[in-house]
């Protein structure tokens, strides 16, 4: 019992990540149609946002080390974070350790704004070419991305680690009756779960209950209508492509402290939240939250040992064996809508 | 009126085909020199072959770094880096046999079909008399192979895994870099004096070559001193998040956790059980404690503080004090601005060694340098005594057990050496189980 809850809570945090991506990935295709492979690169960008602010936070001058010399035998010196000089060293401190939340203050506008650029600069020309060349080009240009991220950060990841009051675990099992340390959970993965949730519902509030979200909706459901109305649907659509951005480039910057950020990391995403969108259902925003945590936890519970043990090799294809199965008995995936991408 | 079947097209497409067949493999044909890539001119070129791109790219820029260090040493320019502590003294500083060493260079992608091609092209296209480089069990075995076939030689980079040396060994082949059994040699007995003789171990595996033999040596190693083996458990290579891994160890009733895992896996793996708290809990009435077998500072840096008090083994840190060490530390941290990582040593090394043997040998005919390094028997490359054997091409020097520094002076500061364990200890029997499977074969001149 407590294994399966232990692998039910990993899944979660797997889930929450791959549910975030997923979100953007079907608010993207809900309203602009694309199939946009590059929302992988966008969940790494803003993993390195918060890589920049912690920087550019920690920026340094060198002081001298008295009595000490470097590895050639110079004088030895200390590099001395400016947040120091200008904060005192105690609040200083505090500031660069917590770059991690506050690194999203950072990404928001800077992920909407690359959102933003991306789709006006290159993706608005494909919205009536082919699926096949959508994915072309934003596959292409992920790897320009990555390109880009590992010519100025180099390849190694980077340890961009939580703040210290949430490093540690939480022993969930003594919670609930069973022995000590039978349960355990990072405290920042729990953050990270409450965090998909709070941007989840913030999103689908945002559709909900704004007029900006209404017709949003409403243009998903009939652009062509709305747009008959009088309405501006493109330059809202080129909005909530920014948000889509902003959703995974969040999603990546809070998962900076559970794996440290490479270039690559986008990419190890990208297959798995295609994935869980099809098996949500294309274009379907809670299809892509359910499909997403689902997913996650089935991951998890194919990784246990005892699992493996009795059909070796199913932790690398659970989720497709899952997609199969979901899309031969649900052909529109979980909750898919008839004459989505069944033209 | 029927048309014939010979057409102009169809003639012009045959000769393409014809005459491609004819010049591609270029190092199958004849030499007048008898040998592939003999070199005619005044100089002789050297391919290094290492990650430019993708996860290894950063220890392949190392690599690249401590290559071009070593071609300035070799043509006399530079303060001569190792040149001036290493025992045997045919190198002159005026090039390789009189001739000035010049160099192409290949990205491996750290794929062993990139690898392959890059090989290949600098043998074929770029007349590369010897290739080396490289941050792959995997890449250094597939292109030692091809070293075998085209006759050139191969001298890897960093290469852990038995096999390399073991069943995959090759007589055109050489590794300076220590390897699995020789983690496994060294570690164990650290291990046993700071955390005792009976303790429960948990391995994660990277599924791959290098993560099995690496598994074998540190169980072998450390089952013989008394710790006993609760569960070994395989984690896909392209895993990221170990959590689902890592969260039963505890359940398991396993006292310590030994990650066998390199690179992106290693700093994702460490990074994930330290997050679950393992370093904090007591089991077994014992502190819970994590081992990496392999130590590279790339790693250590990608892992940050997490690599704290973690034990593990490395083949050279630039932190030695022995005269050799220092001088290639100088070399290179005055030449770049930061001491030199394991990779870019093993690399610098491998490429005076093998300049040394055509040296010694009078000829760059690969039979010629296989003879002058086999039973090569040096000092002052930074690792103490050393021998090439001859059995298997295999170093045998010191080994360095490690551990992650607790406070870090700097980005490079982050291991600290434990125990320089002696050559004696991590020395095996050619014919050890764990390296059997393989013969060298005969050297192959390529001509």
């Amino acid at each position: 019992m407590d294994a399966i809850i232990l692998q039910i809570l990993n899944g979660l945090d797997k889930g929450s990540a791959y549910a975030l991506i997923a979100l953007g990935l079907t608010l993207i295709f809900g309203t602009l149609g694309v199939v946009n492979f590059a929302h992988g690169a966008l969940f790494m960008i803003g993993a390195f946002c918060a890589v920049t602010l912690s920087r550019l936070l920690s920026l340094s001058h060198e002081v001298a080390v008295p009595g000490e010399v470097d590895f050639l035998g110079n004088p030895a010196m200390r590099d001395q974070p400016y947040a120091y000089d200008i904060f005192g060293e105690a609040w200083g401190a505090h500031i660069i350790d917590w770059a991690v939340p506050l690194s999203i203050l950072f990404a928001i506008p800077v992920m909407i704004l690359i959102g933003v650029i991306m789709e006006r600069g290159l993706i608005k020309h494909f919205y009536k070419r082919p699926h096949a060349d959508q994915i072309l080009v934003t596959f292409g240009l992920a790897i320009v991305l990555q390109e880009i991220i590992k010519y100025y950060y180099g390849a190694n990841p980077i340890p961009t680690p939580a703040p210290e009051a949430f490093t540690g675990s939480f022993d969930f099992g003594a919670l609930i009756g069973f022995e000590a340390n039978t349960i355990i959970y990072p405290y920042w993965r729990l953050v990270y779960f409450a965090f998909a949730a709070i941007v989840i519902g913030a999103v689908f509030a945002f559709l909900q209950f704004t007029t900006f979200g209404m017709v949003v909706r409403a243009g998903m459901a009939d652009r062509e209508t709305v747009g008959l109305l009088g309405i501006n649907i493109d330059k809202r659509f080129t909005i909530m492509f920014g948000l889509a951005a902003a959703v995974a480039g969040l999603a990546g910057v809070m998962y900076t402290p559970i794996n440290s950020p490479n270039y690559h990391m986008g990419m190890d995403f990208l297959v798995l939240s295609f994935v869980v969108v099809v098996v949500g259902g294309m274009g379907s925003l809670p299809g892509a939250v359910l499909a997403g945590f689902l997913l996650g936890i089935l991951e998890s519970f194919a990784s246990m040992r005892e699992v493996i043990n009795i059909i070796p090799g199913i932790n690398q294809v659970i989720i497709y064996l899952v997609a199969i199965v979901i899309l031969l008995t649900r052909p529109r995936g979980l909750m898919g809508r008839k004459g989505v991408m069944e033209d | 009126m029927s048309k014939g079947n010979l057409t102009r097209r169809g003639v012009l497409k045959t000769g393409a085909v014809a005459g491609a067949g004819l010049a591609v493999p270029t190092y199958l044909s004849a030499q007048e020199s008898g040998f592939t890539n003999a070199p005619t001119g005044s100089t002789v070129t050297l391919g290094f072959n290492v990650p430019q791109s993708g996860p290894y790219a950063d220890e392949g820029a190392d690599e690249l770094r401590a290559y071009e260090l070593a071609v300035e040493h070799l043509n006399g320019e530079g303060d001569g880096g190792m040149l001036n502590t290493f025992s045997s003294k045919a190198l002159q500083g005026n090039g390789i046999l009189g001739k000035k060493v010049d160099y192409v260079t290949g990205d491996t992608q750290t794929k062993s079909d990139a690898a392959r091609a890059s090989a290949k092209s600098m043998i074929e296209k770029d007349g590369a008399v010897m290739i080396t480089g490289g941050s792959s069990s995997g890449v250094a075995v597939a292109v030692q192979a091809l070293c075998q076939e085209a006759g050139v030689i191969f001298m890897s980079g960093l290469t852990h895994s038995n096999d390399t040396t073991g069943k995959d060994r090759r007589a055109n082949g050489f590794r300076h870099f220590f390897n699995s059994y020789m983690s496994g040699a060294a570690l164990a007995p650290v291990l046993a004096a700071n955390y005792g003789t009976d303790r429960k171990a948990y391995h994660l595996t990277a599924d791959y070559n290098w993560g099995y033999t690496t598994e074998e040596a540190v169980k072998s190693s450390t089952e013989a001193l008394g710790w006993e083996t609760v569960a070994a458990v395989k984690t896909p290579l392209t895993q990221t998040d170990f959590s689902s891994y890592i969260a039963p160890v505890l359940q398991s009733g396993a006292d310590t956790l030994i990650l066998n895992h390199y690179g992106g896996n290693m700093v994702n793996s460490l990074t994930n059980a330290v997050q679950f708290g393992l370093r904090d809990k007591q089991v077994n009435g014992k502190d819970f404690q994590i081992v990496v077998p392999l130590y590279s500072r790339l790693m250590a840096k990608g892992a940050g503080a997490n690599v704290k008090g973690i034990f593990g083994s490395t083949n050279w840190h630039w932190s030695l004090q022995d005269e050799g060490s220092k001088a290639f530390v100088k070399s290179f941290g005055t030449k770049y601005g930061f001491p030199p990582s394991q990779a870019a040593h093993t690399c610098y090394v491998q490429a005076l060694l093998y300049a040394d043997a055509v040296q010694r040998a009078g000829s760059f005919e690969p039979c010629a340098v296989v003879e002058a390094l086999e039973g090569f028997e040096f000092d002052g490359m930074g690792n103490g005594p050393t021998l090439y054997r001859a059995e298997d091409h295999q170093c045998f020097k010191d080994v360095l057990v490690v551990k992650g520094k607790d406070n870090p002076s700097s980005e490079f500061d982050l291991l600290e050496i434990v125990e320089v364990t002696p050559v004696d200890q991590v020395t095996y029997a050619p014919d050890h189980p764990q390296f059997a499977g393989g013969a060298l074969g005969t050297c192959n001149n390529g001509a």
